[in-house]
């Protein structure tokens, strides 16, 4: 449920990070089960620069709506537009299909990632 | 979470948790708002097919004594005097001010024997309410809530999954009426009435009995499309119905005629709580209407408790919103000032700092064909 190959926020977004300085973005299964049914993603404009923990969007669900947070600086490159029509992507595949934004770094990667292990770790506290 | 240990549990926690539910704090119980189908699902399932909800939370008191129908007819607003035996009608307890201790339904078993329903948040503020007031009247009041298990099974297919299980001809059973009799040898009060806008029963059956009579249900609704379904449906169901839920649509700082309940409001009957506060707000002319709206954008989703704005300035505030299965758009129920409550009127709502347009819309916003 949580890929080796990613990086994870207290907030539960991952992040995927290439070799060319760029890395896609989404929320994690914990954050997608929590939230049940996704019916909306409010995504960030194309070229907008963030830094690190700075609200980019939201993600509506049936019964709630939470807010999205920038895992690290960055300058956005692209977003999933498959999402407007398929909301439910992010359900149902939250680390393939569901991604949501792509983005180049911008400075240092945040120093608060966690790996799986410790991300797992956090979500089998929040769950008891 | 460690507050799990003190949530109340109603007989059915291990079904739930056997089905794989997500559990959630509703009111100090711990409640399934979602089975692992999801709200989506389980909302289309009672639309279309049928779902079966745990509503043993909620509270039954028994009124029984010579004056149960004289003191329910002056402690609540609509018709008592007009049931009969085997029927029910929706109504609510009132403050003198008119505004709501809770809402619920009376049940008449005779004229000396009255069930009351209330929601499972109130139950023991509405068993103080209740006992208070019956003092004066030669009745006995019997909190029944912990003894008492109750399911709801809601859709189109309800009464072709339960009639195989009980003797007893559910067609003879009109909506707003009840019966008493077995379903699978369960003792049961078969009613038929329901929280989603379908056709559907409720079965209260000891609290003893409600495991067995859930497993027995579901097991005939089995290939016939029968979901279980959880509080986050129910709540999208019988909003999309207008129907009120208590701490949104209706509370102690709302009275039964702005909140469009005037139906409930027997005027013309004798004297009953709250009913000199009712005559003189309709005399004096509503100030505030609930009214239902419609957002136009994908992403303006209203919520609870947001607010309601006309140029710019706060007028009213939304009491129940989310984006709506059936109807397709995001929907929400609202209190706005009697002059903007026309349907196709515009108005906003301030979703996070952003000024939503939102149009009145007629309501229910479902109704069943």
């Amino acid at each position: 449920m949580y890929p080796a190959d990613l990086k994870y926020t207290k907030d539960h977004e991952w992040l995927k990070v290439a070799a060319d300085g760029t890395a896609v973005v989404g929320i994690t299964h914990y954050a997608q089960d929590a939230l049940g049914d996704v019916v909306f993603v409010d995504m960030p404009e194309i070229g907008e620069t963030y830094n690190h923990g700075d609200e980019f969007g939201t993600v509506e669900s049936v019964k709630t709506v939470s807010e999205l947070y920038m895992p690290t600086g960055c300058e956005v490159l692209e977003t999933n537009g498959d999402l407007e029509a398929h909301p439910e992507f992010v359900n149902e595949d939250p680390y393939g299909k569901g991604w949501m934004i792509k983005i180049k770094l911008v400075g240092d990667l945040a120093g608060d990632l966690m790996d799986a292990a410790a991300y797992q770790k956090l979500v089998s506290a929040e769950a008891h | 979470m460690s507050a799990t240990a003190e949530l109340k549990k109603t007989p059915l926690n291990a079904a739930h948790r056997g089905l794989n539910a997500k559990m959630v704090d509703f009111g100090g119980w711990d409640m399934p708002v979602q089975y692992p189908a999801g709200i989506l699902a389980e909302h289309e399932a009672v639309r279309t097919k049928a779902g079966l909800f745990d509503v043993s939370h909620m509270g039954e008191f028994r009124v029984k004594g010579p004056d149960t129908l004289r003191f329910l007819d002056w402690l609540t607003p609509n018709a008592v005097m007009s049931l009969v035996d085997g029927q029910i009608h929706y109504t609510g307890f009132l403050t003198e001010q008119g505004t709501f201790v809770d809402d619920l339904l009376i049940y008449r078993e005779s004229d000396t024997e009255c069930l009351l329903v209330v929601n499972a948040g109130n139950i023991d503020k509405d068993f103080a309410w209740v006992t208070a007031k019956a003092k004066g009247f030669n009745v006995t009041v019997t909190n029944e809530s912990d003894a008492t298990g109750q399911i709801a099974l809601q859709g189109p297919l309800a009464e072709g999954i339960l009639q195989p299980l009980t003797a007893t001809d559910l067609k003879a059973i009109k909506y707003y009426y009840f019966t008493h009799g077995e379903v699978s040898g369960i003792k049961c009060l078969i009613s038929r009435t329901g929280y989603t806008g379908e056709d559907g029963f409720e079965l209260y059956c000891a609290a003893g009995d409600t495991e067995k009579l859930w497993n027995l249900v579901m097991a005939a609704g089995q290939g016939k499309g029968l979901s279980p379904a959880g509080l986050g449906c129910r709540n999208t169901l019988r909003m999309e119905c207008k129907m009120a839920l208590y701490g949104h649509e209706i509370t102690d700082e709302i009275h039964a005629l702005e909140a469009g309940l005037g139906w409930i409001v027997k005027l013309a009957k004798g004297d009953f709580l709250g009913k000199a506060a009712l005559e003189s707000a309709k005399a004096a002319g509503l100030t505030r209407k609930l009214v239902g709206f419609k957002t136009f954008e994908k992403r303006d989703i209203a919520r609870d408790g947001m607010a309601v704005l006309k140029d710019g300035a706060i007028v009213g505030f939304v009491t129940s919103a989310a984006p709506s299965p059936t109807v397709g758009a995001n929907i929400g129920l609202a209190y706005v000032p009697t002059a903007l409550s026309n349907v196709g009127n515009r108005i906003q709502i301030d979703i996070r700092g952003r000024a939503a347009e939102a149009e009145i819309i007629p309501t229910p916003f479902y109704k069943r064909s």
